[in-house]
């Protein structure tokens, strides 16, 4: 029992959970805390896409009152999604296994020595092709949304391509985000951060990365086959 | 003061602010932040209730031009209710509770320097005010504020030519709750992680006090809920100003088709009340939180069957995602749907009942000390009680359809969603305030409030209960001139000066709040003598919460007239107790 001014061995976190001593949180609790945070930031996207997936599922089902022969018709003419998808989605996977092999190789330096800055270790390569291909994907996108225009397939042509562009388009904002998160982890490079702090970004945007991933997989099987 | 044991406090996240701007405008200090969400909160339910003084005096004077807006067209009437409702559920009722006091006290309850991402909490609050601002800007744009009430309901909000504030002001309007959502969002993510890993040794889940398990549970209603809504409103704006048609079906305005066809107007209700039913919860379980608190510190008990306490706003919290529908008796739903969604809504009532016995098993045998805060707790569960009873009858389909368009549903949720919440609000006010300001309120000034408030709130809304049940129709902007309705106004007329005086009453707090904030005694750090974190600090508590340092708990947080204690309570930091419950 201390007053005000004792001192017993430091503690912190986690309703009793040891620490492992004063100062910032160890590299392993910052790690841990970015992890569950973005975990629980997970779960509202999780929540966008399965309302929408709802709203899709029933609006595909709704007749409509065709006002010519007042009977109730279907109105849900499937779009023919661009072949160019595919290989938006090709691109997007590949970007995650370069994006995962980043934070393996950034892991594997803070682990060993998290206090070290900036340097040689520093090297931004995966990062930057992934990077690279985000970007691409994203152009992808944009261009399969010309060649649906293209096509005839406007925003209120039809209730599906309605949901085409707004699924397509939410995914590619959360992307964006991810994209954003990539920019963060190079300026935390050139502003010399640790490798520990850069390791903890490159990690939760890795993650954030691959669920993305699978995201676009989801909403792609989706548009294909639920239609 | 008394001794605690403490541990090596890991180094704060960021340092001390300095400088006016750093320090109380984009500060990233959870409890600036807490003051600037209670703050917002404020100014928002009075323009919430300029909002419904408005409606109260069109109603029973109905050709009475108003100040500013002068005479009352129906459509305006439309316009004041959904404004009222929107501005009261979203930025007071989500606000207050949660970003307020729930921000201030959940990193100190729980022994944290702050919450785990102080940039995002930063963050939260603007997006929020934002959220009102924009919110706040609908009534200065073209065709005003819209007309389509809080809830939304298509294809009247669906349609920009549907009325009068249905144009850009509507579009203001779910833009505003867009950016609420989004701020909503961040600060719920912060309140979870914080809570799960940022707790003091000792502080285990089971020693939390009933306030964090509160705000806990409320963050992941909320990080449930607003993603539906955000989709919600992403797909009504997308109708709106890109002619799809999500909600809206094959429909015409004067005599002109408007172009949609084949949307699902009930599919916007079940997004919205699949968000708005766990909305009631988001805006009572801190105040649930709260009473809880301050029933235990106040009748120097134990809070009776703190486990159950628990579990029951985990079993709330749970149900309140499966009872959205019966908001939607009247949509024509199959009657087996109606019946499942009837069963699940009263088995809320089993949780909600043992939360009530329990304040009052706390409250039995207790050296009750009727302090304003306890008056407002004390006050919370009666309207609390009073406000749920009338639940189960509009749980039933067959009783909803009679009574659903009526004044009986403003008044249940009028007493259990609106006004309990806020005095949930004035106890934790009155509680904490000591230790926002380092200064204590008048107390004399907050019994006058309380008893305004109590009195008042009672002479409203139970009245309301009969008006709905003799058939008087809500959101009807002059009901003067309908002969049914005529030996109702009476009614009408004695809910608006009751109205009139308990908004009076209002202003007592106003004047008490600020003049304590200047002028009020000194406090202590424990004025009250309770057990939990906030009070082992300094009054107000330093930037890091604990001067350096981080408590270790050894007890629970309800430990009051514990057998051989030296004194009526024991704080979490003191030493270890054998638990006398």
């Amino acid at each position: 029992m201390l007053d005000d001014d004792g001192v017993l061995p430091p503690v912190r976190g986690g309703g009793g959970d040891d620490g492992s001593g004063p100062g910032l949180p160890d590299y392993a609790a910052r790690l841990r805390r970015a992890r569950l945070g973005l975990l629980v930031a997970l779960t509202p996207v999780i929540m966008l896409f399965v309302s929408f997936s709802s709203a899709y599922v029933v609006r595909q089902g709704l007749p409509t009152l065709d006002p010519r022969t007042n009977a109730l018709v279907r109105d849900w003419i499937p779009v023919t999604l661009p072949k160019l998808l595919l290989i938006n989605t090709g691109v997007l996977i590949l970007s995650s296994v370069f994006m995962e092999l980043a934070r393996r190789q950034i892991r594997s330096k803070a682990t060993s020595d998290p206090g070290v800055f900036a340097g040689d270790q520093m090297r931004v390569s995966w990062l930057s092709m992934t990077l690279v291909l985000g970007l691409v994907f994203l152009f992808g996108q944009w261009t399969a949304w010309r060649q649906l225009a293209a096509n005839g397939f406007y925003v209120a042509t039809t209730p599906s391509s309605s949901f085409v562009y707004l699924l397509t388009g939410t995914h590619a904002v959360h992307l964006m985000g991810g994209v954003l998160a990539l920019f963060v982890a190079g300026i935390a490079s050139l502003l010399r951060r640790s490798v520990a702090t850069r390791s903890i970004v490159v990690d939760v945007t890795a993650w954030y990365w691959h669920f993305m991933a699978g995201l676009w997989i989801y909403i792609l099987c989706l548009l294909e086959f639920a239609s | 003061m008394a001794t605690h044991e403490f541990a090596a406090q890991e180094s704060h996240a960021h340092g001390a602010p300095q400088g006016f701007i750093r320090k109380w405008v984009f500060s990233l200090d959870h409890k600036v932040i807490g003051l600037q969400y209670y703050f917002l909160a404020l100014a928002a339910v009075f323009v919430g209730m300029f909002l419904s003084l408005l409606m109260r005096i069109h109603l029973i004077w109905p050709t009475l031009p108003l100040p500013i807006l002068g005479d009352i067209k129906p459509e305006t009437y439309l316009t004041l209710v959904t404004m009222h409702g929107t501005i009261m559920v979203f930025f007071v009722l989500t606000t207050a509770p949660q970003g307020g006091f729930g921000n201030y006290f959940l990193p100190i309850q729980i022994g944290a320097p702050d919450m785990a991402f102080p940039v995002l909490n930063m963050l939260s609050f603007w997006t929020t005010f934002l959220g009102f601002i924009v919110m706040i800007a609908a009534f200065f744009v073209a065709g005003g504020a819209p007309l389509h009430g809080w809830t939304g309901y298509a294809p009247l909000s669906a349609l920009q030519s549907s009325g009068p504030g249905e144009g850009l002001g509507a579009d203001l309007w779910i833009i505003s709750i867009a950016i609420f959502c989004i701020g909503a969002l961040m600060g719920a993510l912060n309140f979870i992680t914080t809570t799960l890993d940022m707790r003091a040794k000792g502080m285990t889940m089971m020693r939390m006090p009933l306030t964090v398990w509160a705000w806990f549970v409320t963050a992941i209603l909320g990080l449930l809920a607003f993603g539906v809504l955000l989709s919600a409103g992403i797909l009504l704006l997308m109708d709106r100003n890109l002619g799809t048609s999500f909600f809206v079906p094959l429909v015409t305005i004067n005599g002109q088709l408007t172009g949609h066809k084949g949307g699902s107007p009930l599919l916007w209700q079940h997004l919205f009340w699949f968000f708005g039913h766990p909305e009631v919860y988001i805006a009572i379980l801190p105040a649930m939180g709260m009473a809880s608190q301050l029933l235990s510190v106040f009748s120097r008990k134990p809070i009776f069957g703190y486990k159950a306490m628990v579990y029951a706003i985990l079993g709330i919290g749970f149900l309140g995602f499966m009872v959205w529908g019966h908001h939607m008796f009247m949509s024509g739903m199959s009657p087996y749907t109606a019946f499942a969604f009837s069963i699940m809504t009263m088995g809320i009532g089993v949780p909600s009942a043992i939360k009530t016995f329990n304040w009052l098993g706390t409250l039995m045998r207790g050296r009750i000390r009727f302090t304003s805060p306890m008056l407002f707790a004390i006050g919370f569960v009666s309207l609390f009680v009073t406000g749920g009873i009338s639940g189960p009858f509009l749980a039933q389909p067959v009783l909803d359809i009679q009574l659903h368009d009526t004044y009986f549903v403003p008044a249940h949720f009028h007493l259990i969603m609106g006004v309990a919440s806020i005095f949930g609000i004035f106890a934790a006010t009155y509680y904490w305030f000591p230790k926002m300001f380092g200064r204590m309120m008048s107390e004399s000034l907050a019994r006058w409030h309380f008893w305004f408030s109590f009195i008042g709130t009672y002479a409203i809304f139970m009245p309301m209960h009969y008006l709905g049940m003799a058939g008087m129709p809500r959101r009807y902007s002059q009901m003067t001139e309908v002969a049914y309705l005529h030996d109702l106004i009476p009614l009408q007329k004695f809910i608006t000066y009751a109205a009139f005086i308990t908004i009076a009453g209002q202003l007592i707090f106003l004047v008490n709040l600020f003049w304590s904030m200047f002028k009020g005694k000194k406090a202590s750090d424990n004025p009250w003598e309770a057990t939990t974190l906030e009070w082992i600090t300094a009054t107000p508590p330093p930037h890091d919460n604990f001067g350096g340092h981080t408590p270790v708990v050894h007890n629970g947080p309800y430990e009051y007239n514990v057998p051989g204690a030296p004194r009526d309570y024991v704080m979490q930091t003191d030493p270890e107790i054998e638990p006398a419950h």
